[in-house]
C-alpha cells in the first residue's frame, strides 16, 4: 500500500502521467455511463437496427456542433406527426359518414442549404377501399405547389426525392431542391426562408377509416455525433466502443503479461526439458506470422471478439516478452533468499508464485500498460479489414464502414475523425502513463 | 564491416599459438552449427505445419472446395445443351465421374491428415504449387509467380522506409543523446507516446488532409491509373503515391524508435569508460565511434536484420488503408477466398528468412562482439 502511494507520488511529477491519468479517468467515466444509459441488449438492438429504428434518422448527417463553427448553418431534421401532435390534423365528417382528414405540418426553415431528403411515413386503417390524399406545398411567399395524389395503403412511404413526376413540374430541379426555391426554372439558388406549409387532403370511402402521417425533413446535421449510411446515430458505436476497446487491451495485456511471467519463472525454475521446451515453442510462434494468423482466425472460425482476444494473447504469450524475463528470473533465481526458501523447503510453485513472480512485478506494471494501446488499435485495426466482432458496436467498425462507404471521397470527415479521435487519446493516454511508469520502475532509466 | 574484418584479423593472430584450440574451435563450431540448424530446421516444419492446418481449417477448406466443385460442376450440367439429351441416370453418373476429376485434380480424394504432409513436404522443397482461386496480374496461378509479382511493390515500400527511417533514427537518437535536455530532447521524450497508433491509423489522417481536402496527392495505389508509358514518368508517379505511406510510416515510429535508441545510447555513455575517455580530452565523435556505437552493435546489427525480414512481409492493414499492391493485402485477400496455397507460401518463405537470419545472426555476433563464442558456454540456450 506505501509503495503504491509512493508510486502514484512519484507519478504526479510527471505532467503527461498525470494527463495519461485524466484521459484514462475520462474514458472510464464514458464507459460506465455507457453502460448505464444504453444497456448492453439495448445497444447491440439499436446497432443491428434497420430503417425501422432510425428511419427518423438522415444518412450521412455530420454531427449538430458543427453548426458552431460553421457560418452557414446547416438544417437539422424535421419531424413532425400527425399522432404526436406535432402536426396538425382535422377530421370533419361528410354526409355518408365518410371522414375528410386534413394534416397540416407548418415548419421555420431559416437555412441557406436544402435539405437531403424529405419523406411522409403514412399509417392508415380501411378494411377495403383506400384513402387518397392530396399533398400540397405551401412556401412563405404564398405559392402553392400540389406535390402529389395517390391511394395510401396500410403503411406507405412517399420520398420526395423519388417523385419524378414532382421534379418535371418543379423545371427538372430535385424535389427536395425545387420546393425551397423561389423560381425553380432559373436553377439552384439560396432556399426562401421562414414557414413553410405542407397540407395533406385526405378522402376516405368507409366510415372508419382513419389515417396518421409523419413528415420528416431530414437534415444535415443529426446528434452530438453524426450518423452513418444507415441512418444508425454513431453516439451509440462511440460511446459502447470504449468500454469494449478499454476491456480488449486491458485483457490481452493482462493475459499475456501475466501468463508470460508464470511461463517464463516457470522455464527459470524447474530448466532441463521444461525450460527448453518452452524455448522451442517461442522460437515456431517467431515463425509463424502474427497477423496473417489473426486474419485466418478471424475469417475462418469466428469473428468473435473473445475468440479474437483468446488468439492474440495465445500467439503475443510466447514473445519476447518470455526471454526477457527469463533473463531477469535467471539472476533473481540466484539470489538469498530463494536459497533460504528452498531450505526451509518450500514447495517448486511456492517458490514461483511467492518468491520469483512477485519480485518482478514492478517491472510487469509498465509493460502492463504500454502493451495497452497496441492491443486496443490490433482490435481496431481487425475490424477496419472487415473482421470485428459483427454484433458489437466498435470504433474500428465505424471506420471500416466509413471506409467502405467511401467518407474520405465524399467528404464526410466526422465519420472517420470521431473514432480516430477516440482511438489516439486513449492510445496516447495509455502509453504517455505507461512511459511514466517505466521510469520510476525501471532504475537504469531514472532521471534520463 | 571494417570493424567486423578486425576481429576476424584477431581470430587468425591468435589461431598459430595454440594448433590444437584452433582445431577445438573449429569442431565447436561444426558441432555448434550442425545442432543449430537442426533445431531451427525443426522449428520451421513445426511453424508451417501449424500454419498448414490452420489454413486448412483442420480439413475444413476441404469440404468448402468439395462443395464448390458440386455446385459448379452441377451448373455446368444445367446449362450446358448437349447434355439435355441424356437420360436422368447417364446425366448423374457423368456427374459423379465429372466431380471425381475434379476432385482428383485438387488431391481431394486423399484423406486430410495424408495430404497435410505432402503439403508440408512441398511447402519445405519450396515446390509452391498452383493457387485454388488467385491468379497472378499475367493470368497465372502458379502460387511462386503470384508472391513474386507483389514482392516488388512491398520491398519498394517498406524497403526505402524502414532503411530510411533506421539510419534517420540512429542519427536523431545519437544527437539526441548528445544534446541530452535540450528542446529537441524534450520533443521527441513528450511525442514518443504518439508511436502508440500505427501506421495506417496516420495513413488515414494524411488521406484526410493531402488527398480529400488539399487534393494535392493521390489517395492510395501505386502508380497513376492508367501508368504513365516511360519510365521516367512511371517512377516519378510511383515517388508521388509513396509521399503519404512514407510519412505514416514515418511519423508511427520515428518519435519512439529515436526515444529508445537515444535512452540506450545514454545508458552506455554513462559507463565508467565513457568517462575515462572523456577525461583523456578524445574528440567526442571518437567517442561516440569507439565507445558508444562499438559496444552496441550487436544491438544495431540485430534490429537491422529484424528490419531486413519485416520487409519482407508486407503489412495487410497499411497496405490495404492506401491500395498498394503488396503482399500483405495478397495474403489478406487470399485468407479471404480460403486459397491455402497462397497463405502457405507467404508463410514458409518468412519463416525461411527469419531462421536463416535467426541463424547468421550467432555469427554476426562473434563477428562483432569479441566477448561472444560461437557455440561457447552461451551456445547452449539455442
Amino acid at each position: 500500500m506505501k509503495t503504491l502511494q509512493n508510486t502514484f507520488k512519484e507519478l504526479t511529477r510527471y505532467p503527461s502521467a498525470i494527463f495519461g491519468l485524466a484521459i484514462i479517468a475520462f474514458l472510464i467515466i464514458l464507459s460506465i455511463y455507457a453502460m448505464v444509459s444504453i444497456p448492453y441488449s439495448e445497444a447491440i438492438r439499436l446497432w443491428r437496427g434497420g430503417e425501422g429504428i432510425w428511419y427518423k434518422n438522415p444518412k450521412y448527417a455530420a454531427p449538430e456542433w458543427i453548426n458552431f463553427i460553421r457560418p452557414n448553418k446547416l438544417p437539422t431534421t424535421i419531424y413532425l406527426s400527425s399522432q404526436a401532435g406535432s402536426a396538425e390534423k382535422t377530421i370533419t365528417q361528410d354526409k355518408q359518414g365518410n371522414n375528410a382528414i386534413t394534416i397540416t405540418a407548418k415548419f421555420d426553415y431559416p437555412y441557406n442549404t436544402v435539405p437531403p431528403d424529405m419523406a411522409i411515413y403514412f399509417a392508415s386503417k380501411y378494411t377495403n377501399k383506400q384513402p387518397y390524399a392530396s399533398i400540397t406545398w405551401l412556401t412563405p411567399d404564398g405559392r402553392e405547389i400540389r406535390v402529389a395524389d395517390f391511394a395510401v395503403a396500410q403503411s406507405e412511404v412517399y420520398w420526395f426525392s423519388q417523385d419524378t413526376k414532382l421534379q418535371r413540374r418543379l423545371a427538372g430541379l430535385e424535389p427536395q431542391q425545387g420546393l425551397f426555391m423561389l423560381d425553380p426554372s432559373a436553377g439552384l439558388s439560396t432556399p426562401v426562408k421562414g414557414t413553410y406549409q405542407l397540407n395533406i387532403k385526405v378522402i376516405t370511402f368507409e366510415p372508419d377509416t382513419d389515417l396518421d402521417a409523419e413528415f420528416i425533413l431530414y437534415g444535415r446535421v443529426s446528434g452530438i455525433a453524426g450518423t452513418d449510411h444507415l441512418r444508425r446515430d454513431l453516439k451509440i458505436a462511440l460511446l459502447w466502443g470504449t468500454p469494449i476497446a478499454l476491456a480488449f487491451g486491458l485483457l490481452a495485456a493482462l493475459g499475456t503479461t501475466v501468463t508470460t511471467l508464470v511461463i517464463a519463472a516457470c522455464s527459470v525454475w524447474f530448466g532441463g526439458w521444461v525450460d527448453s521446451l518452452i524455448q522451442r515453442i517461442t522460437q515456431v510462434n517467431m515463425v509463424l506470422p502474427f497477423l496473417p494468423i489473426l486474419i485466418m482466425v478471424g475469417t475462418f472460425y469466428s469473428h468473435s471478439i473473445w475468440v479474437i482476444l483468446g488468439a492474440t494473447i495465445i500467439l503475443s504469450i510466447f514473445g519476447a516478452g518470455i526471454l526477457t524475463n527469463r533473463a531477469i528470473f535467471l539472476q533473481v533465481k540466484e539470489s538469498a533468499y530463494i536459497e533460504a526458501a528452498r531450505a526451509y523447503g518450500a514447495s517448486s510453485w511456492r517458490i514461483i508464485f511467492q518468491y520469483l513472480v512477485p519480485r518482478i512485478i514492478p517491472t510487469l506494471i509498465p509493460q502492463l500498460v504500454v502493451l495497452i494501446p497496441g492491443f486496443v488499435f490490433l482490435e481496431a485495426s481487425l475490424a477496419v479489414l472487415g473482421l470485428g466482432d459483427p454484433t458489437l458496436p466498435t470504433w474500428g467498425k465505424i471506420i471500416n464502414d466509413a471506409q467502405r462507404n467511401g467518407a474520405l471521397y465524399a467528404g464526410l470527415y466526422y465519420w472517420v475523425l470521431e473514432p480516430a479521435a477516440l482511438l489516439m487519446i486513449s492510445g496516447l493516454a495509455f502509453a504517455m502513463l505507461g512511459f511514466s511508469l517505466d521510469r520510476i520502475f525501471n532504475p537504469k532509466l531514472r532521471g534520463l | 564491416m571494417s570493424e567486423a574484418t578486425v576481429s576476424v584479423e584477431e581470430i587468425k593472430g591468435q589461431a598459430p599459438v595454440k594448433r590444437k584450440a584452433a582445431t577445438r574451435t573449429l569442431s565447436r563450431v561444426a558441432r555448434y552449427t550442425g545442432t543449430r540448424l537442426v533445431i531451427l530446421f525443426i522449428t520451421v516444419v513445426i511453424g508451417v505445419y501449424l500454419t498448414i492446418l490452420i489454413a486448412n481449417m483442420g480439413g475444413y477448406v476441404d469440404q468448402i472446395q468439395r462443395g464448390q466443385i458440386q455446385e459448379a460442376v452441377s451448373m455446368q450440367f444445367a446449362n450446358d445443351p448437349t447434355f439435355k439429351t441424356l437420360s436422368a441416370e447417364e446425366k448423374v453418373t457423368r456427374m459423379s465421374e465429372t466431380i471425381q476429376i475434379q476432385e482428383k485434380r485438387l488431391g481431394l480424394d486423399k484423406p486430410f491428415l495424408l495430404r497435410s504432409f505432402t503439403f508440408l513436404r512441398n511447402a519445405l522443397t519450396l515446390n509452391l504449387g498452383r493457387a485454388l482461386q488467385m491468379a497472378s496480374d499475367s493470368g497465372s496461378k502458379q502460387v511462386k509467380l503470384i508472391i513474386l509479382e507483389r514482392l516488388p511493390a512491398t520491398l519498394v515500400l517498406f524497403g526505402t522506409a524502414n532503411l530510411l527511417l533506421f539510419f534517420a533514427e540512429l542519427i536523431i537518437a545519437l544527437s539526441l543523446s548528445r544534446q541530452y535536455g535540450s528542446f529537441m530532447d524534450k520533443v521527441f521524450i513528450t511525442l514518443s507516446p504518439t508511436s502508440a497508433a500505427p501506421g495506417w491509423f496516420y495513413g488515414i489522417f494524411l488521406i484526410l488532409i493531402f488527398a480529400a481536402l488539399l487534393h494535392i496527392l493521390p489517395f492510395g495505389g501505386m502508380v497513376d491509373a492508367p501508368p504513365p508509358s516511360s519510365t521516367i514518368g512511371y517512377l516519378l508517379s510511383m515517388l508521388k503515391h509513396m509521399i503519404l505511406p512514407l510519412t505514416a510510416i514515418t511519423l508511427s515510429q520515428i518519435f519512439l524508435n529515436a526515444y529508445t535508441w537515444r535512452t540506450f545510447f545514454l545508458i552506455y555513455s554513462s559507463e565508467d569508460y565513457v568517462e575515462m575517455a572523456k577525461a583523456k580530452g578524445l574528440h567526442s565523435r571518437e567517442i561516440e565511434r569507439g565507445y558508444i556505437l562499438r559496444p552496441t552493435l550487436p544491438t544495431i546489427v540485430t534490429t537491422f536484420t529484424f528490419i531486413i525480414i519485416g520487409m519482407w512481409t508486407g503489412a495487410p492493414i497499411f497496405e490495404t488503408v492506401f491500395q498498394w499492391p503488396g503482399l500483405g493485402r495478397q495474403i489478406f485477400m487470399a485468407v479471404g477466398l480460403y486459397d491455402t496455397p497462397v497463405i502457405v507460401g507467404s508463410t514458409i518463405i518468412y519463416a525461411y528468412l527469419l531462421v536463416i537470419t535467426v541463424f547468421l545472426l550467432d555469427f554476426i555476433y562473434a563477428l562483432v562482439d569479441p566477448r561472444v563464442k560461437v557455440g561457447g558456454s552461451e551456445g547452449r540456450e539455442g
